[in-house]
C-alpha cells in the first residue's frame, strides 16, 4: 500500500528538514514541491492559501500533520502527493494538533480517482514508526525506502 | 466530494461501523457541500474548527480531533449512536 504513496511522490516532491516560520510559507514549501513535480501548476499553491484562510487549521488532522490540499480544479495537472517536514515545528492555530512537524500536500484531479492513494496514506500517517522515521530523516532515500 | 480530510474521515468511520456492526452510509463532503446537503445526515463527523460552520444542522455533530484516532472515533461515534 505504502508504495501508492511512493508512486504519488515526484521527483522533487519530497523537502526534509526545512525552516518555516508559519503555516503560510510551510503551505508555500509543499506547494512549491507539487509544482516542482509537475503535479500543479504555481496557481494552485494560492488555492491551498485560500482555503485554510477561509475554514482556518482544520487541515491539521493529527497531532503534528498538516495535510496541505485544495479542491480539484484546472491548477492540477496530476493527482500526487508532496511530504515536507520541519526542523523546528511550526504552530498553525490546530486546537488539538498543534505544533506542525509534517506536511502533506495533496492535488486531486476529481474527487474520486485518489481514494486508493488516501487510503494507503492513511495506513502509512496510522503507523508511528513509520512517521517517526519520516519526521527523523534527512535523505530522500531514507523515507523513498520507508515507502516502500 | 471532498478530496482530504473528509476522504480520510469517511474511511476510518467506515471501519469503526463495520467493528461496531452499524450499517450506515458514509459521504465525503467539503464544507459547501455539507451545509447544502447535511441537514439528510443522522451524524456529521467533522474536525473541530469546522463545527461552527455546521450549527444549524438537525443531526448530531461529532468533532473529531485526530483523524487517525479510530478509539477516539469509535468511542465518540458510540456514544452519538446510543
Amino acid at each position: 500500500m505504502a508504495l501508492l504513496v511512493n508512486e504519488a511522490l515526484g521527483e522533487g516532491a519530497i523537502l526534509l528538514q526545512q525552516r518555516a516560520t508559519s503555516w503560510r510559507e510551510c503551505f508555500q514549501l509543499a506547494g512549491k514541491a507539487l509544482v516542482t513535480s509537475n503535479r500543479v501548476r504555481d496557481s494552485y499553491i494560492q488555492e491551498m492559501i485560500d482555503a485554510f484562510e477561509e475554514l482556518g487549521p482544520y487541515m491539521v488532522i493529527a497531532p503534528g500533520i498538516a495535510l496541505a490540499h485544495a479542491r480539484p480544479s484546472k491548477s492540477v495537472l496530476q493527482t500526487g502527493l508532496s511530504l515536507v517536514t520541519l526542523s523546528e515545528p511550526v504552530v498553525f492555530g490546530s486546537v488539538s494538533n498543534d505544533p506542525v512537524r509534517l506536511v502533506i500536500g495533496l492535488a486531486a484531479v476529481d474527487h474520486d480517482s485518489h481514494i486508493d492513494l488516501m487510503a494507503a496514506l492513511s495506513e502509512l500517517l496510522m503507523d508511528e514508526t513509520k512517521v517517526n522515521i519520516l519526521l527523523q530523516a534527512d535523505k530522500e532515500p531514507e523515507v523513498r525506502q520507508t515507502l516502500s | 466530494m471532498g478530496i482530504g480530510t473528509s476522504v480520510l474521515l469517511k474511511m476510518n468511520a467506515e471501519k469503526v461501523l463495520e467493528a461496531l456492526g452499524v450499517t450506515a452510509e458514509v459521504q465525503a463532503a467539503d464544507i459547501s457541500k455539507a451545509k447544502r446537503e447535511g441537514h439528510e445526515a443522522d451524524i456529521i463527523l467533522t474536525t473541530p474548527e469546522l463545527v461552527y460552520q455546521l450549527e444549524n444542522m438537525p443531526g448530531k455533530i461529532v468533532p473529531i480531533d485526530h483523524v487517525f484516532d479510530l478509539i477516539e472515533i469509535r468511542e465518540k461515534l458510540s456514544a452519538a449512536l446510543s
